[in-house]
């Protein structure tokens, strides 16, 4: 463990940002000890660790969402107490959240301005707000109108809309919560743009991120949490992603992909020339017994919306499903279900979780059936979601917690156990590594492998090329609503991937 | 730490509304000597019933997260179609039994129509049962042109006064249906399936779950519990007032609801809440009339409590934020 403990001379300005032994505890339990770092103007550092380790809470009180159960933070010199967001805004301090602040209805220069708009008078100045969101947006290279109505937007141009808010707010501490996840390559590589020119200015940025390639990539310095406690700081220069995962994990990472496995012959689902009303036109392909299909594409490919299609989520125009040989409607995600199709979405708080219900009906709402005669057999239930716990290393603070409290990958978990209880033998996965930690990829790659030999089949949908390549004998690309290409073995290549994605090369 | 994280911390929420309740009993029978009789609190009990089972009704709405506003209005409509049976079939059990059966089944075809219009319309609850409310009352007026249904059986009018078990039988209508539909709400699929649509409908649509046939389902509920209620409040009177039966009758079954402890936002229901929630305003308003309060102030006393409820809901939620 490195510490910090820095004697600036006397006549040396004192750092923008210091961190002076902050500890955090939620019911008696710490879930961040002692943490003391210092940050210069125009610094960017990085902050990693797994799920749990402390990353968000140590966000949430610099951001005023939590105060600090010990410990205090100064600002130039001068101890602060952010107690509120908005106290925090006055300081300078804004956070990007992971969850967007954005009202769906309002348009985007609305939302840019909420709460801190310009006026003449009494009168709201919309022209010059306007003004003022146009030469925000443009610096950071998005092609979004300041009057676009906000709900419209790719999640990829609402993270544009919370930066460029905070870009409007003269931030001088500007806080991101994994902002590339939603991001493709080239809009991340805007953002480290826009991010190089903010530290130009002599903004301060801490940065969260869980690819730690862009952590390198893009930090001077990395703050590295365990456990609530700090493993190491180190300059990003100086070290590589792989030290970088071994701080975080704790041991050394081997192999992250599990062996790929040749799936049966015998065809599962067949997909013939498939359409839905404006995204989705003459799609087409099979999936194997035991196979791990993956499907890349950029972001508004049509991925998510072929997922949906399939699963009688939404309305399909034309072409037919073909599941073991039968043709089926597939209308209704009840009717999927029946045909043992099973689908983990991508938003899990939205649409795989109920957050204020427990562990045991979560696990048993797609599946509830199983759990019933006249009436509920709760004890059943109880028991089952037991076993998925042990099976999946399920840990809640206490069993009868709402899923609301557990961490991103046991509520992952969760998910996951909710369709196997199901009894799939299609899982269709949308993005399902997305914001947990490496370890728990690990295990979720493991764990979709052992599916595949158990002879379920599975289509793994995934924007980080690298999964989709390490995981899958062969990957459908979809570009424009459409199938651009499928690679099969040695073509599996990012190369590949990419060109079929862009439709360039 | 091992043992903080076991230590039970206590509910306050979830008992709040039991504690209102003794605490408003005991105070009560304390500076009322008239209020400590048994007899007053049969009476209390009778009183409540008819919106209380409403209310109970009116609970699964909430908790799927919608709402009924059309309850009052139904109730003199459903009231005046049973006593119209009543008379039309006759004197005697028959007529009764069909009268019975006639609110039912009046109350679950108002209600389906209700479900019906929010769900396959895709409109807000609130406009639709705002719209029906105004239909009801209207259909109800024209029938009776503004005056009363009246029953000219003699059979009728024992089932709203009669006694049994030692209890007023509105009132264990009440009560046996709250655990009918305690039951329901906690120990059925079709309970589970009404609570996940209240808490994310997109997330019990992605779970496979019929949410149109789930919340339609809960309006059918609501509107046999008017049916209930209207068979009651009819056969005490043994008539029925077009224009003034069931006016504010929403009102008092949303309070109910709220006071219990249900969450106006839907997925956290509690039925022995609602029924709790019903008990309190009672006692509120039967302490009034003993303290003679103007009767046109008890309309206030009512709405500020409805408001503390639901401002003491928010701020436990807002705390845990």
């Amino acid at each position: 463990m490195q510490n910090v403990t820095h004697t600036p001379a006397d006549d040396a300005p004192p750092p923008l940002l210091k961190i002076d032994g902050i500890a955090k505890a939620f019911d008696g339990v710490l879930v961040l000890n002692n943490i003391h770092i210092e940050v210069a103007k125009g610094e960017i550092l990085g902050i990693i660790g797994e799920n749990g380790a402390g990353k968000s809470t140590l966000l949430k009180i610099l951001a005023g969402i939590h105060p600090p159960t010990r410990g205090t933070i100064l600002i130039e010199g001068r101890t602060v107490s952010p107690n509120t967001p908005r106290a925090a805004g006055k300081l300078g301090i804004t956070m990007i959240p992971q969850e967007f602040n954005l009202v769906d209805t309002l348009a985007v220069f609305e939302n840019i301005f909420l709460g801190h708009e310009k006026h003449i008078g009494p009168i709201l100045a919309k022209g010059r707000m306007k003004q003022r969101a146009r030469e925000a947006l443009d610096s950071l290279g998005a092609d979004i109108a300041p009057t676009a109505v906000t709900g419209d937007l790719s999640v990829a141009g609402k993270q544009m809309v919370e930066i460029a808010k905070a870009l409007c707010r003269k931030s001088r501490i500007l806080i991101m919560d994994e902002p590339t996840t939603a991001l493709s390559e080239r809009e991340t590589e805007v953002l480290f743009s826009v991010m190089k020119e903010l530290k130009r200015q002599g903004v301060m940025i801490l940065f969260v991120s869980h690819r730690l390639e862009e952590v390198r990539k893009i930090c001077d310095r990395v703050l590295v949490l365990r456990d609530g406690y700090t493993i190491s700081i180190a300059d990003t220069a100086k070290t590589d992603v792989y030290e970088m995962a071994k701080w975080m994990v704790g041991r050394e990472l081997n192999q992250v992909f599990p062996e790929k496995i040749a799936p049966d012959d015998e065809v599962v689902l067949r997909v013939d020339r498939l359409g839905t009303r404006g995204t989705l036109h003459n799609v087409t392909f099979e999936l194997k017994k035991g196979e791990v299909l993956g499907v890349a594409g950029l972001g508004g490919s049509g991925r998510t919306e072929l997922a949906e299609t399939v699963m009688g989520l939404r309305r399909r125009t034309a072409g037919t499903i073909t599941v073991k040989g039968r043709k089926r409607s597939l209308r209704s995600p009840r009717s999927a279900v029946r045909s043992k199709l099973g689908f983990i979405s991508e938003d899990r708080q939205r649409q795989g979780l109920i957050m204020d219900f427990q562990v045991p009906p979560n696990i048993t709402l797609a599946n509830l059936r199983q759990y019933s005669t006249v009436f509920l057999r709760k004890s059943r239930e109880k028991d089952r979601a037991r076993e998925y716990a042990r099976e999946f290393g399920i840990k809640s603070p206490d069993p009868d917690s709402p899923v609301r409290l557990l961490s991103g990958g046991n509520q992952q978990k969760v998910y996951v156990s909710k369709w196997m209880d199901t009894g799939p033998e299609i899982l269709i996965l949308d993005e399902p590594t997305r914001g947990i930690d490496v370890n728990a990829k690990r295990d979720l790659y493991y764990f979709i492998q052992s599916l595949a030999k158990s002879g379920i089949s599975c289509i793994l949908i995934s924007s980080e090329l690298e999964e989709v390549i390490g995981m899958c004998r062969r990957v459908m690309v979809m570009r424009e609503g459409t199938v651009s290409g499928v690679l099969e073995g040695e073509d599996v290549t990012e190369e590949n991937v990419m060109r079929l994605a862009t439709g360039i090369g | 730490m091992a043992i903080e994280a076991k230590k039970r911390r206590f509910d306050y929420a979830r008992w709040a509304p039991l504690i209102a309740l003794v605490i408003l009993f005991v105070v009560s029978c304390a500076i009322s000597a008239d209020f400590r009789s048994v007899r007053n609190w049969t009476n209390i009990l009778r009183q409540v019933s008819y919106t209380g089972i409403i209310a109970l009704g009116m609970t699964f709405v909430i908790a799927s997260g919608g709402i009924d506003l059309s309850v009052g209005s139904m109730t003199a409509l459903v009231g005046g179609v049973a006593i119209l049976t009543l008379n039309r079939v006759g004197d005697g059990q028959t007529a009764v039994v069909a009268a019975a059966g006639a609110a039912l089944l009046c109350g679950a075809a108002a209600g389906l129509l209700n479900g019906l219009v929010t769900v396959k319309g895709r409109i807000a609850p609130f406009i639709v049962t705002l719209g029906t409310m105004s239909v009801f009352r209207s259909v109800a007026l024209y029938i009776a042109q503004a005056g009363e249904f009246r029953a000219e059986s003699e059979a009728y009018h024992e089932i709203g006064t009669g006694y049994a078990l030692g209890l007023p039988v509105p009132a264990l209508v009440f009560l046996g249906l709250a655990i009918v539909f305690h039951v329901i709400l906690n120990n059925t699929r079709y309970g589970r399936y009404v609570l996940a649509v209240g808490a994310s409908e997109d997330v019990a649509r992605y779970s496979a779950i019929r949410v149109g046939l789930v919340k339609c389902v809960t309006y059918v509920i609501s509107g046999i519990s008017v049916g209930v209620t209207a068979l009651l409040v009819s056969s005490r009177l043994n008539s029925i007032s077009s224009s003034s039966e069931g006016v504010m009758y929403e009102l008092d079954a949303i309070a109910a609801v709220v006071i219990g402890g249900t969450s106006m936002s839907g997925g956290k229901a509690t039925v022995f809440g609602t029924v709790i929630g019903a008990v309190i305003l009672g006692i509120i308003n039967n302490m009034l009339v003993m303290m003679e309060v103007s009767p046109y102030l008890q309309g206030t006393v009512k709405g500020a409590v409805i408001i503390t409820a639901v401002l003491l809901q928010y701020r436990r939620t807002r705390g845990r934020g």
